[in-house]
């Protein structure tokens, strides 16, 4: 039957829309549960895993443990970091390799964490913070290892 | 029963003891449009103002709660961003029509505003065919977004409003079917005497099922007319980037955001008009008790609380349907609501006919 049908067709329709009509209106009277997150005034506690950025550690005593051997610039796919050497003068009078300044392309970088990985001493690691908008790009190039920081004792 | 004509009268004598009687109409209908232009610029900010809390509250989200007080200023600050922004016109474009279009559809909205009762007494010009003008005057808005996309020489804005035009086209049949069948109940197109016919009861009680029937028609027609979603097709925001208004911005893309709100303030207005009673407050047959507590109410109150409701259950359905392919929408128009609203004129002439409505 045509029009037993139509009229079925008719009313099957208007009852699935009232179903969805029925479920907004419940959540437009019930406003309690609030599935966003109100970001600036509520932060979110990110899991442990998450990457923000690539930071070098120094102790208290402004020492990093980074050697200057290069093995993350080499690690990094897509020429993120750029490390400067310097030939520092041993007690003995021997030449040997340091870290001069760490250069560190936040811009580049896709929180891939392989320098991390190839770090032999563990001196970078991966940071939290992931505010890092600016408004001139240049500000994105940072240089990790701080000013007049040194090499830890008894690391090589 | 409270009503403004004191206040008109008062104005109409003040301005004519010292005026001719050519200047004192000039100056009323300068008043007059004062009034229509800063309605529609509050309705402006209302609407989009409760459009953005209902769709939040309804998707369980806050809503713009930073800038005043629950971010109340919200579209005042978006409406101050819009005026100071560039008012673009893309290389080949038909310039006059171009700007010419937004404008337009402010001024066929600004027209249908005319024969609307707002309260007793308070209506701008009560022409005895006022329901009859408002369909005909409505379907000029589809010439202005038919002239927008067609003068944005872009083929989105061009299929946007090609298909703006088909579907406004065939939902004003279903809309001017719905609306007959309360005319056929009042024997007249004239507003004020539809609105008072509904004195003991409004006509979506009064007239039981051939009236609610046409109601639920209206309302869907409406929606579609006013090219919101469901029916959104116009401006398909995920094929045709915003329809027929792609290639505008600054002030004349506001006039068109603006005309959308106050196309809906003005269905609604019609919808509240003909199925509940327009500025009568809800009475009850003969209950001359309950009938006079209801009219402590201004008919202002009662008018814009039903158009309110009237506007909350479109953004309703705004908020919940998924949008129809254009398929789809002309199937519901020819196949389903327009067969189901001749049918229903059948119905109601009958009722009409044997008396069987209060």
């Amino acid at each position: 039957m045509f029009i037993v049908d139509y009229i079925k067709t008719v009313f099957g329709g208007v009852k699935s829309l009232l179903v969805g009509m029925n479920r907004t209106g419940y959540y437009f009277f019930h406003h309690k549960e609030i599935i966003t997150q109100q970001y600036p005034d509520v932060k979110q506690v990110l899991p442990e895993r998450f990457r923000g950025e690539v930071v070098m550690i120094h102790d208290e005593k402004n020492e990093h443990r980074c050697t200057g051997c290069t093995a993350c610039e080499l690690a990094c796919p897509n020429a993120t970091i750029k490390i400067v050497t310097k030939f520092d003068i041993t007690p003995e009078g021997k030449k040997k390799k340091a870290l001069d300044t760490f250069v560190y392309h936040l811009e580049l970088c896709t929180m891939c964490n392989l320098c991390i990985e190839a770090c032999p001493t563990g001196a970078i690691k991966m940071d939290q913070t992931f505010e890092h908008s600016v408004y001139d790009r240049s500000l994105l190039i940072k240089i990790l290892n701080k000013p007049g920081s040194k090499l830890m004792e008894g690391v090589e | 029963m409270f009503s403004l004509e004191g206040l008109k009268n008062t104005i109409h004598y003040t301005l004519s003891a010292s005026l001719g009687t050519t200047s004192t109409l000039l100056v009323e209908m300068l008043i007059v449009g004062i009034c229509v232009i800063s309605l529609f610029a509050v309705l402006g900010l209302v609407l989009v103002f409760m459009e953005r809390k209902v769709s939040a509250y309804m998707q369980i989200r806050l809503g713009p709660n930073r800038v005043g007080f629950q971010g109340s200023l919200q579209t005042v600050a978006d409406t101050l961003k819009l005026v100071v922004k560039e008012g673009l016109v893309p290389n080949g474009a038909d310039k006059f029509l171009f700007n010419f279009a937004p404008f337009l559809v402010m001024i066929v909205a600004m027209l249908i505003m005319a024969p609307i009762a707002f309260t007793k007494g308070l209506q701008m010009w009560d022409l005895n065919i006022g329901v009859l003008y408002v369909t005909a005057v409505s379907s000029i808005s589809v010439i202005g977004i038919l002239m927008a996309g067609w003068a944005s020489n872009n083929k989105y804005s061009l299929l946007g409003a090609m298909r703006s035009g088909a579907q406004i086209v065939s939902y004003e049949l279903s809309a001017g079917l719905a609306i007959l069948t309360i005319v056929i109940f009042t024997e007249s197109l004239q507003i004020s005497k539809i609105v008072e016919s509904q004195q003991t009861g409004w006509w979506l009680f009064k007239a039981h099922i051939p009236a609610v029937i046409a109601f639920i028609i209206f309302i869907i027609a409406v929606t579609a007319e006013t090219n919101r979603a469901p029916f959104d097709l116009a401006e398909a925001e995920s094929e045709l980037t915003a329809g027929f208004h792609t290639e505008y911005s600054g002030m004349r893309f506001a006039l068109f955001f603006l005309a959308e709100y106050v196309n809906i303030f003005i269905v609604c207005a019609i919808g509240s008009t003909l199925f509940l009673g327009g500025w009568m407050p809800f009475h009850i047959g003969h209950w001359s008790a309950f009938n006079h507590v209801m009219d402590f109410i201004p008919g202002i109150v009662w008018f814009f609380g039903k158009i309110f409701f009237l506007i909350f259950v479109i953004m309703w359905f705004r908020w919940t349907f998924p949008r129809l392919r254009i398929d789809q929408l002309l199937n519901l128009e020819w196949k389903y609501l327009l067969p189901i609203s001749m049918f229903n004129l059948l119905l109601a002439t009958v009722v009409a006919i044997m008396g069987w409505h209060f």
